[in-house]
């Protein structure tokens, strides 16, 4: 069973108004648990709007959403409980910290999921270690911290919750490329370790071919294709139509093939590249 | 929900009365509830009515909304009404219950009194939703630059003013964005007794005001970046200028007041 489905999603912006504006359109969707999902697109394809149905903050124009099977909106009640098992992470996070101290803003989640103090003491010092936070900050507040930090700690108020499904908004924006290497790579640790879901946007095509194991293209409101990078950047063409580029190893490959060079074009990520240079390098 | 607030109800169009100069069209605005109110007749009040609802067509601003700005202050206007029903005790009595007593001159004066409260929003909300904000702020400077003598800050005031309009869609816009991140954590703030649900402010106050003052911070640096030091020698892309429309538009405003003297000299006599 997938852990999210989609039949139909459909999502309008201010509905009956002259500004009306279809964000999501018409999107049959199928994530299976256990995945890491990247999800690319240009600004304005409906990315975020998309996410933000997963976990019932917004509610679908028509089509339904289904978390673990079980169809959102259909009781309002249920709908707290559903945010707790997707939790979502939203752009530019540190604007939500709120608490006199670290440790408050990320027991804030599973404070609200009303579990035992132990049990919140236990899931705090456990999701600051995933991200990377010492434990020595905890009592300062959370506008003491540098940038990354507060990325940081906003980010392991959401992961406090344990979800299944864990959605991320760009995670990385707004970062130098050191703190967003070390960001992706503690998201990924964390899909490693627990085994859930784990779904993230992002504008760059090098970070989501790095980090994924599948790939969703949105375009236009509509899912271009959602599948695994391979397969997606195979069909770099198509990708650059749309305005969004494949990694730059990607398009490197494809003009070495376009040369004449002997050699495999499905490439996405340095490392693979570097391998298949020096094998074509030893065999020459 | 936040989305439905509508500020600064601006309806952009071309009429003549969108192209009025709007210094002239707030000084007419004053002209106009001047008229209202030495009008003491129905005559002189329809005289009025007859000229505010000539702006309104010649507008072009749907019908509709004339009537959407009289909806918030219908309570103000039962309450007026029924003020001066029930309380205006001398005259021919009509009605008489208990202690309750309406007499003809309360039913006239409590109509009155409506139609004047009503001929006054409508004049009102056509200046608002004639001109943009930006326009008004412009005028109300200028208006009150003879204050400067005085040691107003007119022009600073008007820059407050300015800001403040700016900036309210997009505190709405943030206030909206906490509130969705502080909901995926589970913050409830539906639910619950009063104490719970003001205790459920904290998490979407704190991040608001800390990037409020974020935002003025990035604000006032970009405009010193800009050289703005104050409203000392500084020109403007948009000059106000008076046509030939206002001083019609003054001189027709002139009419209607005396009309307004006349119908209630007409009443006298009749």
């Amino acid at each position: 069973m997938p852990i999210i489905k989609t039949e139909g999603l459909t999502y309008v912006y201010g509905e009956g108004t002259p500004f009306c504006k279809t964000a999501v359109d018409n999107v049959d969707l199928e994530i299976d648990e256990g995945e890491l999902v990247g999800i690319i697109g240009h600004t304005g394809s409906g990315k975020s709007t998309l996410i933000q149905h997963f976990n019932g903050l917004l509610k679908p124009t028509s089509g339904k959403v289904f978390i673990d099977g079980e169809q959102l909106w259909k009781d309002k009640s249920r709908l707290r409980d559903i945010r707790f098992k997707v939790g979502l992470v939203f752009q530019y996070p540190e604007y939500q910290l709120f608490e006199e101290s670290v440790y408050k803003d990320i027991a804030f989640g599973p404070k609200n999921m009303g579990l035992s103090d132990s049990e919140i003491d236990k899931r705090v010092r456990e999701s600051m270690r995933m991200v990377g936070l010492s434990e020595d900050i905890m009592e300062k507040s959370p506008f003491e911290l540098s940038g990354g930090q507060k990325r940081r700690a906003a980010i392991a108020g959401v992961m406090a919750m344990d979800p299944k499904v864990l959605i991320l908004d760009e995670p990385a924006s707004g970062l130098d490329p050191k703190g967003r290497d070390a960001i992706l790579a503690q998201i990924r640790e964390y899909h490693q370790q627990k085994k859930n879901t784990v779904m993230m946007v992002s504008h760059s095509m090098e970070d989501i071919a790095k980090h994924t194991t599948k790939i969703l293209v949105m375009n236009k409101a509509k899912v271009f294709c959602y599948d695994t990078p391979v397969n997606v950047f195979h069909r770099s063409k198509e990708l650059e139509q749309m305005g969004l580029a494949v990694p730059q190893i990607t398009r490197v490959f494809n003009r070495l093939k376009a040369a004449g060079v002997p050699i495999e074009d499905d490439v996405y990520t340095v490392e693979f590249g570097k391998k298949l240079i020096m094998r074509l390098l030893e065999n020459r | 929900m936040l989305k439905d607030i509508t500020i600064g109800q601006y309806f952009p169009g071309k009429s003549i009365i969108h192209r009025l100069d709007p210094r002239i069209k707030i000084i007419l605005i004053v002209a106009f509830i001047v008229m209202l109110f030495i009008a003491d007749t129905f005559f002189g009040l329809g005289v009025g009515m007859v000229f505010v609802l000539g702006a309104f067509l010649l507008s072009g601003i749907p019908f509709k909304m004339m009537l959407k700005s009289l909806k918030p202050l219908m309570p103000l206007l039962i309450f007026t009404g029924l003020l001066n029903l029930l309380f205006i005790r001398t005259g021919d009595v009509l009605f008489k219950w208990k202690f309750l007593i309406i007499t003809k001159l309360g039913v006239t004066t409590a109509a009155f009194m409506i139609i004047r409260i009503v001929a006054l929003i409508i004049g009102s909300s056509l200046l608002t939703y004639t001109t943009s904000p930006i326009q008004l702020t412009d005028a109300i400077e200028r208006l009150f630059s003879p204050l400067k003598v005085i040691k107003v800050p007119v022009h600073e005031l008007a820059m407050m003013m300015t800001i403040a309009l700016r900036f309210i869609p997009t505190l709405i816009e943030d206030t909206d964005k906490i509130m969705s991140a502080q909901k995926a954590r589970g913050a409830d703030m539906e639910t619950g007794s009063i104490i719970k649900r003001a205790k459920a402010l904290v998490p979407i106050f704190v991040p608001l005001i800390v990037s409020s003052f974020r935002r003025a911070v990035e604000l006032a640096l970009a405009m010193e970046c800009r050289c703005y030091h104050g409203g000392e020698g500084r020109t403007r892309l948009k000059q106000l200028k008076t046509s030939f429309r206002d001083y019609a538009a003054i001189f027709v405003t002139a009419v209607f007041i005396t009309g307004v003297v006349f119908a209630d000299k007409i009443n006298f006599f009749i």
